[in-house]
């Protein structure tokens, strides 16, 4: 438990450390690579809360993913920020310390960290899902079963999105100004 | 990258790993965390260390982005098309009971199929915008 909390301690300040460094650099490669790093570190803080779920797909896409679309956009635009006047950074910290506040104030009202008598401990849906999937779907992963099962729907909707949001990118991007598609044949 | 030796020899090594790590989870999600999303992120992302390393148009050639479109669809189509069965068979759109004889191997065919068909979707749609958002750059270089 305490190496637990050591960890979480550590990987939190650490995650602070590089959300800081990505507000000071003003040459965008370290930046990308910072926010790949922030990625990988915030996969880690999902393992030890066990979503390893969560945890997969953040440092696959977060860490991997986004780290090379990010520079691949700097190979378009330019990889150095502009830099802003005083009065305007003012602003920025202000709107920020604002926000910041605000989000403390709401997690004030949140149930303690590992609280057992949350609704989602509480709630008598979840005797439904992680009791009775044993007799309905029989699969040791009730995150698949209701995902995929209960929720067959809402993820349906979900890979249409994507698909979407594909074709959308694809649309934009992926057909040069002739109108042949840009991605079928290596000049 | 072409001329870094140790790179191209350990992402050759490593390739073959990730792509069975990445089915892995795709076809035991019923077992382990992970199924579809997360899978089809570790197979783009392995596609898309493949195009770093040995190049775009190396990797164009192994997997046609044409072929990606194609394949972006069949995966929304498998899986809207296992609800569709479900119906026909009898049942409500997406009620997998009613894909098999008996109603739990019937969740447990559904699961697989949607699974499988959220898995091909979301790795063709990220190495799809990997290969315009890397293509544009260079189409600009050259021109």
């Amino acid at each position: 438990m305490t190496v637990d909390i050591a960890l979480n301690v550590l990987l939190l300040s650490f995650l602070a450390i590089t959300g800081l460094a990505i507000a000071r650099v003003r040459n965008l490669f370290p930046v990308a690579m910072l926010t790949g790093l922030y990625s990988l570190l915030s996969a880690s803080l999902f393992q030890l809360l066990d979503a390893v779920d969560v945890a997969l797909t953040e440092a696959a896409v977060g860490a991997g993913v986004m780290t090379v679309l990010f520079l691949a956009t700097f190979g378009l635009t330019r990889a150095r920020e502009k830099s802003v006047p005083r009065s305007r950074t003012a602003i920025g910290l202000v709107v920020t310390g604002l926000t910041g506040a605000a989000l403390f104030y709401a997690s004030l009202d949140m149930p303690h960290f590992g609280a057992a008598d949350t609704p989602v401990q509480e709630h008598p849906l979840r005797e439904r899902y992680l009791e009775t999937v044993r007799e309905e779907i029989d699969v040791p992963n009730a995150v698949t079963a209701v995902l995929a099962s209960y929720r067959g729907y809402d993820t349906l909707g979900e890979v249409t999105v994507v698909l979407t949001a594909g074709v959308g990118v694809l649309m934009l991007l992926g057909v040069s100004r002739r109108g042949r598609h840009d991605d079928d044949k290596e000049p | 990258m072409r001329e870094h030796t140790v790179l191209r020899v350990v992402v050759k090594l490593l390739i073959a790993p990730i792509l069975i790590f990445a089915l892995y989870v795709q076809f035991h999600g019923d077992y382990s965390p992970g199924g579809g999303f997360q899978a089809g992120v570790i197979f783009a992302a392995a596609i898309i260390l493949y195009a770093l390393i040995f190049g775009l148009a190396e990797a164009r050639r192994a997997v046609p982005p044409g072929v990606l479109r194609v394949i972006g669809a069949l995966g929304v189509l498998l899986y809207a098309g296992t609800g569709v069965y479900a119906m026909l068979s009898g049942g409500n759109f997406l009620d997998y009971d009613y894909l098999a004889h008996d109603a739990v191997h019937g969740q447990h065919y559904g699961l697989l199929l949607v699974e499988f068909g959220v898995g091909l979707t979301v790795s063709s749609v990220i190495t799809s915008v990997f290969y315009v958002f890397a293509g544009r750059g260079r189409r600009r270089e050259q021109s």
